[in-house]
Formats: C-alpha cells, structure tokens, sequence
C-alpha cells in the first residue's frame, strides 16, 4: 500500500466555485479514519501539478474553467499520471475539461484534456440547476447506492465509445443529452455533474475511489450514520419529482 | 396622473397589508404600483438625490450606515431599511416621503437596471463573492454588467472597493471613481483576472495581474487596523480619525469607511457622518441580544463563506455556545455545498449544535471537520439546547432566512 496516499485538489483557485474541494477533504478523512497515512495537497494553478494518487477537480466559471484545461495540458502531469493508474474524479466544469472538447462563455469550442471520451457543447436554453437521482451502472464501478447531488450547468455533454456513463438519471437532467445519462467513466477517470460535494453525499462512492488509489484493497466500514441521514432526507426530498426537465 | 397613482397605490396596498400582518408591507405594494406604472421607480426617483448600495456581503448594514450617515446634517433620508433591495422595495421606500436625499439597498443583480431607472448620483460597491449559485449568475458576470451599466452613466460618482478585483473591474470605467482601501479577508473569487483570464496575485500592498497590468488602484481612503483591534481611517489628504463603532468585527470598520467616502461623495463631512454611525447599534436585527424564555442568544447572519470568514474570526476565541442554522429555501439558494468552503475546521473543541433547515449537510460538513457538535431540527429548541450548563449569551449564526426565521420567532 502507498504511503502516504496522496490526494490532490486540482486548481482551487480556478476550480474552486462550487464547494468541490470537499471532494478531497472526504476522501483524505475517510482514509485517515482508517488508519492511513495521507498527504491533502491543494494545487494551485500557478505552480506545476504535484504527483498525487487521487486528483480531484471541481466546478468553475467559465472564463477560469478555460484557463484550468490550459494549464492542465501544458503541464502534462495529470495525463501522465492518469496513463499510471491515478484515480480522477472530475465535477461539473472540470468533468467538462477532462473530456475532448467544451465550451467557453462565448460557446467557443476549446481542447480538453482527454481523459474521457465526452465532448460538451452549450445548448440554447435554461441551465439544469436542481436535485439530482442517478442509478449507477454496477458494470462500471461495481454495485453503489444510487448517488444523490445538486446540478448546476449550461452543458450537454456527449459520451464517444471509448467512455460510458456513470449512472442514469431517476431525478434531474445530468449530461443534457436527453438519454438520462450522467457522467462518465473510463478507466480509473470518473466525471459527473453532482455537487453537494458528491463524495460528501455519497460516502459508498468515496470508498470505491479511495479502494481504487490503494488498488482495489477491501476497505473497513465506517460509521456513516451521520451522511446516511443525509442522503435519505435527500432521496426522499427528490422521489416526489422524478425526471423532471430542464429547468 | 399615473405617476401618482400608481404611487398613492403603492401606499395604500402596503398599509394594507402592514395591517393585515402579512409581513413587512413593502413588496406587494411596490409590485402593485410597478404593475399601474413601470415607470414608477423613475419617476419616484426624480428631484432626489439618490445612493445605492450594492455588493454580496455588507449591503444592509452600509445602507443602514450611510442612511445615518447622510442625517447628520439633519436632511431627512429615506431607505429601504427592510432589505427588499429590488425595484418593488425600492417603490415602496420612495412613495410614502418627500425626502430629498435616498439610500437604497440594491440586490447586485439588479443594479443596471436600478441605476438607469433611479439615475442614481452615487453608488457603492462592497465586494463580489460567490453567494446562491443555483439562482444569481457567477460573480464574473455581475461585474461585467456593473462595467457596462456604469460606463452608461458618466455623472455618477462610484464609491469601490479597491481591494476586490472583481469590484475594480466593475467599477473600472467610471469617470468619478473613489478608490477605498476595504480590505477583502475573501479572495478566493478573485483570482482569475477578470480583464484577461490571467492570474491576480495578492501581496500585503495590493493585488496585479501578471499578465495585463491590471492592479490595485490607489486609495484615496484606507481602513488601518491595529493589532489590537483598534482601527482608524487614513485619507491621502492626511486626514485620520480613529473608528468607534457600536457595531462589532473588522468588516463593519470597512462597511462605515466606504459609506463615509460615499456620504463624502454626496456633499455630507466624511468625519461628520463617520461620528453620526458610531451610534447604530444594530443593523435589521444583525448582532440583536434577544431572549428566548430564560436564554439570551447573540444573532448572527452569515450566508455565504466570505461572510463566514469574517464571523469565524469574531467568534473562534470565544467559549460561549454556538449555534449553526442552515436553511436552503429560495433565498438563501438551494445548495448548500458551499458549507464546504467555509473552514469550519477552526471551530474544533467549541460545543456547536447544528440546526435549520439542512441541519443535516452541516452535520455533515463538521463531522468531517472534526467538530463535535449535537443535532437539534428545531432553531429554538437549539439555542435552549446549547445555553444547557452555561451562563454566557448563546452565539448563533444563520444563514438568510435562519437568521429571520429566529429574529422573529415568538
């Protein structure tokens, strides 16, 4: 086993608009709570992109969402590691950067850094902003509880062949594409839409990465009471409003 | 004709409802009358000398600063003091006196169109931070549209922020801008240039950006605080008065600095006005000591995690009980992640309970931050709860509607 696991937040100075660096804030507890040794690096974009095990990246605006896949391709780390098993999990603007193409705030089409096989255009209309219900496909990332979170993009995210969805939509819009697709994944990358942060809400998922980074070991349970409550006030709050539209 | 009308409407349906106990009366009778004339606003506006204040922390309590600020030449001032900071609020302030001289608290939003309607003489900008994401734009928008609408409007006199980039950049085109060295604990917003997508770095004189020259434009006011606490206002004409405010914590020293350059700015002694808000206690209820049975509690609202950074630093010494109410209804946005943002981390080994509405996603967020602390649905219930075994004045914090929500519960 790796020591110490390293998770590093990826551009909170860019990528840091949407409370998304709870993300590894979860992970790096819930490791530590079980005996690891972890170091929590925050990785500012100013400065070269650290070795980690596990890179997380979160929701921004757009102007600085273009400036973090840049910066991300012109450093070369996160592709390199990624190439050596690293685990990413990439949230809502930064899942719109690891895949091949997105849009910036004119709907000028910018590179990616291909981690996934998704290209995003930005629709006309109304953002998807609200609850959101996603059944996970077991194939991909095993059996999980369905994953509850709060949508928030102008996006329609299309997924290629080399990458599948993460889960499908019971509640909420997702990747916009009118197939009840949310997220995708593709090796040890996983990207989806939900805030919240995701991994706050959704403890089986942190478990599933954090196994992942320390290669697929069996990890203790913890006492998840206290997002356990959580997440059945959330799943009962949005089981009333199934598929719902975009906004 | 309509004009008045419209406005004698506004009155009547405010009263109206003032009576019938439906809250505050200052909305529905603002719509009605916006209904009879879309103009209202304008013409309510006309022959009066006109502030607005704006900005994501601080607009009621600078309005409320100003507003007494402005009085102390014994003018009569109007505000829309209840915090219904769009045109409906703004109608409802301005039909029931003659008063010369407003102060109106505007949502950031709703700024352009505001000023284009009310042609405002001055207008001041606090700071910009990240606050209800699912129902306001992201911050680098509303600065674009403060830019535009400000460049629209050659004669105003803008009172900014010098330390917010995003409040710069808003500002940036005016012909009458008054540079007020703020301060800006929150800086995490600002980092993007918003002139070229570079990157703004931060030192202990200013801000830049590497890569277009955009900077800190100087002062013409600076908020200095002592180690001590102690603070004082430093103008570059050598002026300097010390700040004794009523009201607590560094960011209402910043609040009073900008609205005396803003009173300044609307002919009113900058010193004149500073000495008139030493006297406001509290502002719509923020820092009231209230009661609840045998318990006093200290209110306190944070929405947002700029506004957190500053409370945390006011209450992290303290051993009092604290209380945390987090709602997510309409207007305090309907996701509450950016509890995430907030470093509640600082609040380990304080009793806290969590409470409000989404006591749930708190309790989650100070699990993870190593905070214990009990759970308690009921906001009341909370604050008896947490007063159990201690004499001190309970301090509790709530976002938008957790603060109301316990301001007034009976």
């Amino acid at each position: 086993m790796k020591s110490p696991l390293r998770i590093a937040v990826v551009y909170p100075d860019l990528l840091g608009t949407y409370g998304d660096g709870g993300n590894g804030v979860v992970l790096a507890r819930r490791a530590e709570w079980r005996g690891l040794e972890v170091a929590l690096l925050q990785a500012v974009s100013d400065r070269p992109l650290p070795e980690a095990d596990v890179y997380c990246l979160g929701g921004g605006e757009d102007g600085p969402q273009v400036r973090a896949a840049r910066t991300l391709i012109d450093d070369g780390t996160l592709a390199r590691r990624v190439a050596d098993g690293a685990v990413v999990l990439a949230v809502c603007a930064g899942f719109q950067i690891v895949g091949r193409a997105f849009p910036g705030a004119a709907g000028d089409t910018h590179e990616g850094v291909g981690l996934l096989d998704i290209e995003t255009v930005k629709p006309a209309g109304p953002r998807a902003v609200g609850e959101v219900l996603v059944e996970v496909d077991p194939a991909l990332v095993g059996p999980l509880p369905p994953l509850t979170g709060f949508e928030n993009h102008g996006g329609a995210t299309s997924l290629g062949e080399g990458t599948a969805a993460l889960g499908h939509v019971a509640a909420g819009v997702g990747n916009g594409e009118g197939d009840g697709s949310e997220g995708a994944v593709q090796g040890s990358v996983v990207g989806t839409y939900l805030h919240g942060p995701v991994l706050a809400r959704n403890p089986a998922l942190a478990d599933r990465l954090l196994s992942w980074a320390l290669g697929d070991v069996t990890l203790d349970p913890l006492d998840d009471e206290v997002a356990e409550s959580l997440r059945q006030e959330r799943l009962a709050t949005v089981g009333g409003k199934r598929r719902r539209g975009r906004r | 004709m309509r004009p008045q009308f419209a406005s004698a409407t506004t009155r009547v349906v405010n009263a109206t409802s003032r009576r019938l106990g439906r809250g505050q009366g200052t909305v529905a009778g603002g719509r009605a009358g916006l209904r009879l004339d879309p103009r209202l606003l304008e013409h309510l506006s006309a022959g009066r000398q006109v502030a607005l204040v704006t900005g994501t922390n601080g607009k009621t309590t600078t309005t409320r600063l100003l507003t007494v600020g402005l009085g102390a030449t014994g003018d009569a001032v109007v505000s829309n003091e209840t915090g219904s900071n769009m045109p409906p609020g703004h109608v409802a302030a301005l039909a029931g006196t003659k008063a010369r001289r407003a102060v109106l608290e505007t949502d950031e939003v709703y700024l352009p169109r505001v000023l284009t309607a009310t042609a405002a003489s001055t207008v001041l900008l606090l700071n910009l931070s990240r606050d209800q994401l699912d129902r306001t734009n992201e911050v680098r928008m509303i600065a674009g549209s403060w830019r535009a609408a400000l460049a629209a409007a050659p004669r105003t006199h803008v009172v900014a922020n010098a330390d917010d980039p995003l409040v710069v950049w808003g500002a940036g085109v005016a012909r009458d801008a008054h540079w007020v060295g703020a301060g800006l604990r929150w800086q995490h917003d600002a980092v993007g240039c918003p002139s070229c997508e570079g990157r703004i770095t931060f030192t202990e004189d200013g801000w830049s950006c590497a890569s277009c020259g955009f900077a800190r434009p100087e002062p013409e006011a600076t908020l200095v605080v002592a180690d001590d606490g102690a603070a004082r206002a430093e103008w570059t004409n050598g002026r300097r008065v010390p700040l004794r405010l009523s009201l607590p914590g560094r960011f209402n020293q910043s609040n009073a600095l900008m609205a005396a350059v803003a009173a300044e700015a609307s002919g009113v002694d900058a010193l004149a006005a500073l000495a008139a808000m030493e006297g406001v206690q509290e502002v719509a209820g923020r820092f009231t000591v209230r009661s609840f049975g045998e318990v006093r509690a200290r209110l306190m609202l944070a929405k947002n995690p700029a506004g957190w950074g500053e409370l945390l630093d006011l209450v992290a010494d303290s051993d009092a009980p604290l209380v945390v109410s987090i709602n997510a209804r309409v207007a305090d946005g309907a996701d509450p992640s950016w509890l995430w943002d907030v470093p509640y981390e600082r609040l380990a080994g304080r009793a806290v309970v969590a409470t409000g509405d989404r006591y749930r996603d708190l309790s989650v967020r100070l699990h993870y931050a190593g905070v214990r602390h009990t759970t308690e649905p009921e906001p009341v219930v909370a604050v008896t709860r947490a007063a159990a075994g201690s004499t001190d004045v309970v301090d509790v914090i709530g976002n938008y509607t957790a603060f109301y929500d316990l301001l007034g519960a009976p």
